[in-house]
């Protein structure tokens, strides 16, 4: 095994370990630390792969500022610990062959690669900021001022909400 | 053996080099307290530390040693995890913030592998350090949490509105600078700054650059440094361990080393903010005088005799036996290095980058500790709006007048 798989690997199961303690969790805070420690391992992924912005942008945005007002918002409400409650119907009926189909999708389209790794994009052909900027002006122009006004119409809203009692 | 150190050069280095850094840093914040203990007194007509070692200066130790040995006490009803994880994330966060730092301009060769003074040399150094930022308020709002007392909660969420709200100004006031330099990396950064004729003008704060387009970042360099205090919770802008409201804050139930971690992370990211202030704005390693005053290269070494000097006289001086022999020792050590260093000219031209840098530095270091001693603390709802109302809306316009300015006279 080569130093990157190795760390691909350990990273893949920091991740995993997170999402899984993230369910299994009764504490929302602790839930939201292993979301956080979820977050994190994937910016190590993209790290791997070459994505330096990516990465850091990952932990900027995602670890950072919106995992913030998870936390922030919890010790606000001062929420206790969650008790148990059994599988929902929806879980059981519906969650869990989906859940079946979605892991046998990925088995397939693992299976179907063969043990071939794509090679990661040569330097600085995704990485530098530069290009990544380029393209998301110039070609994802569009899907890009949509998500920017979708945000804004969402900040409005909240401060509408907020408003309504004066 | 000199095989495996050729071979396993790429790991040894950064480790050894880490170890360095990590020393030094800790000495630094040990002594940075005593500082900072010695100019609040002066500025309040007290002496300071003076029973510990000459001057004080042995204070640092004796207080490391109490930490050690004090009861470290925890509070019924924490929550285990959390309460021991905020300590370590604050002071790991705060440690690994330095490891991106360059501290001097050379590039130099151990065992065939090409290193440079710092740790990590990474393009993308800035947001590295905003990654870092974003993840240190978790140490702090875990602490309030976690320890199951309402003053630390109290303080935990002060800290984390606070921390969220100066974040925005402080990134976007370095926008700026990144625009202005078109570079993500501290090194680049500095080296943009690099203005041979003009010296200290070519700073970022001033804004001539060699390649013309530069765009004054003054504005941008006042919203840094106050988001910057506001974010290592340091006067005016300590309101999460506002001592007359909230006992200690958010690090009211730790005790022992454990508050000592809290305590070495707000000091090692004061020295962060100073680098970064030194590195965004102020040129970093550069030398304020034009590069063709070749005589300011012997300035660092000239300075070391006078403050010898100064330090023997004083020592002569001095009450104890101990000081009168420490002192001196001292100061003869410094005037024999500055002796030195004059006697052998090709250093200086080394030692000038590591030099400046940390000069600047210092300067910072001094700025906080200043600020500290003049300044009164903000209350709540003036700190909301200031960040909010005053500070973030003057950095978008930094960054509006920036990019105007580099549009209508261009760059590079």
């Amino acid at each position: 095994m080569t130093a990157p798989l190795i760390i691909f690997f350990v990273l893949a199961a920091v991740a995993v370990f997170g999402a899984v303690s993230l369910i299994l969790q009764k504490h929302p805070i602790h839930s939201a630390l292993s979301l956080i420690v979820v977050m994190v391992a994937l910016a190590g992924l993209y790290l791997l792969m070459g994505a330096e912005f990516v990465a850091a942008v990952q932990i900027i945005v995602y670890g950072g500022a919106i995992m913030v007002l998870f936390v922030f918002v919890i010790m606000l409400l001062n929420a206790g610990e969650e008790e148990r409650t059994n599988l929902s119907r929806l879980a059981t009926y519906a969650g869990i062959p989906l859940a079946l189909a979605l892991a046998g999708f990925i088995a397939a389209a693992i299976a179907r690669s063969g043990g071939y790794l794509p090679a990661p994009a040569p330097n600085g052909a995704l990485t530098s900021t530069k290009t990544l900027s380029m393209l998301l002006f110039t070609e994802f122009v569009y899907p890009f001022e949509l998500t920017s006004f979708l945000i804004l119409v969402a900040i409005l809203g909240a401060i509408v909400l907020a408003q309504r009692e004066n | 053996m000199n095989e495996f150190l050729t071979h396993y050069a790429f790991l040894i280095v950064p480790i050894i080099k880490i170890v360095i850094l990590v020393f030094l840093v800790l000495t630094v914040d040990a002594y940075l307290t005593w500082l900072e203990r010695k100019v609040i007194a002066h500025i309040q007509t007290r002496w300071g530390p003076y029973r510990v070692g000459p001057h004080g200066l042995l204070q640092p130790l004796a207080d490391g040693v109490k930490f050690i040995f004090k009861e470290d006490p925890m509070p019924a009803g924490v929550d285990k995890i959390a309460y021991f994880l905020a300590p370590f994330l604050t002071l790991m966060l705060a440690l690994t913030s330095l490891a991106v730092i360059p501290f001097g301009p050379q590039r130099f060769t151990v065992w065939g592998y090409e290193t440079h003074v710092g740790i990590a040399d990474v393009n993308i150094s800035l947001l590295v350090l905003f990654a870092i930022t974003a993840l240190a308020v978790y140490g702090v709002a875990l602490a309030g949490w976690a320890s199951n007392n309402k003053y630390s909660l109290l303080g935990g969420l002060r800290s984390s509105a606070q921390m969220i709200s100066y974040e925005l100004a402080l990134t976007l006031s370095v926008v700026g600078v990144v625009l202005v330099a078109g570079d993500f990396s501290l090194r680049g950064i500095i080296e943009h700054q690099e203005n041979g004729n003009l010296g200290l003008l070519g700073w970022n704060l001033f804004g001539f650059s060699k390649n013309g387009g530069g765009f004054t970042q003054i504005i941008g360099f006042i919203c840094f440094f106050t988001a910057a205090i506001a974010e290592t919770n340091r006067v005016p802008f300590d309101l999460p361990e506002a001592e007359s409201e909230l006992v200690a804050g958010f690090h009211t139930e730790y005790a022992s080393m454990k508050f000592a971690m809290f305590f070495i992370a707000e000091y090692t990211s004061m020295i962060t903010v100073s680098c970064l202030c030194t590195i965004l704005f102020f040129g970093g390693w550069l030398s304020p005088f034009p590069l063709s005053w070749t005589f300011t290269q012997f300035l660092p070494s000239v300075l070391l005799i006078p403050f010898g000097l100064w330090i023997i006289y004083d020592g002569i001086r001095y009450e104890t036996i101990f000081g009168r022999v420490l002192l001196p020792g001292i100061g003869t050590a410094l005037l024999a290095l500055g002796g030195a260093l004059l006697a052998y000219p090709a250093i200086n031209g080394y030692i000038q980058g590591p030099f400046w840098f940390l000069a600047k530095v210092f300067v910072f270091l001094f700025v906080y500790i200043w600020m500290r001693g003049t300044l009164p603390r903000f209350r709540y709802d003036q700190l909301m709006t200031f960040g909010w109302k005053f500070l973030l809306p003057v950095s978008i316009a930094n960054v509006v007048l920036t990019s105007v300015a580099i549009l209508i006279w261009g760059k590079h």
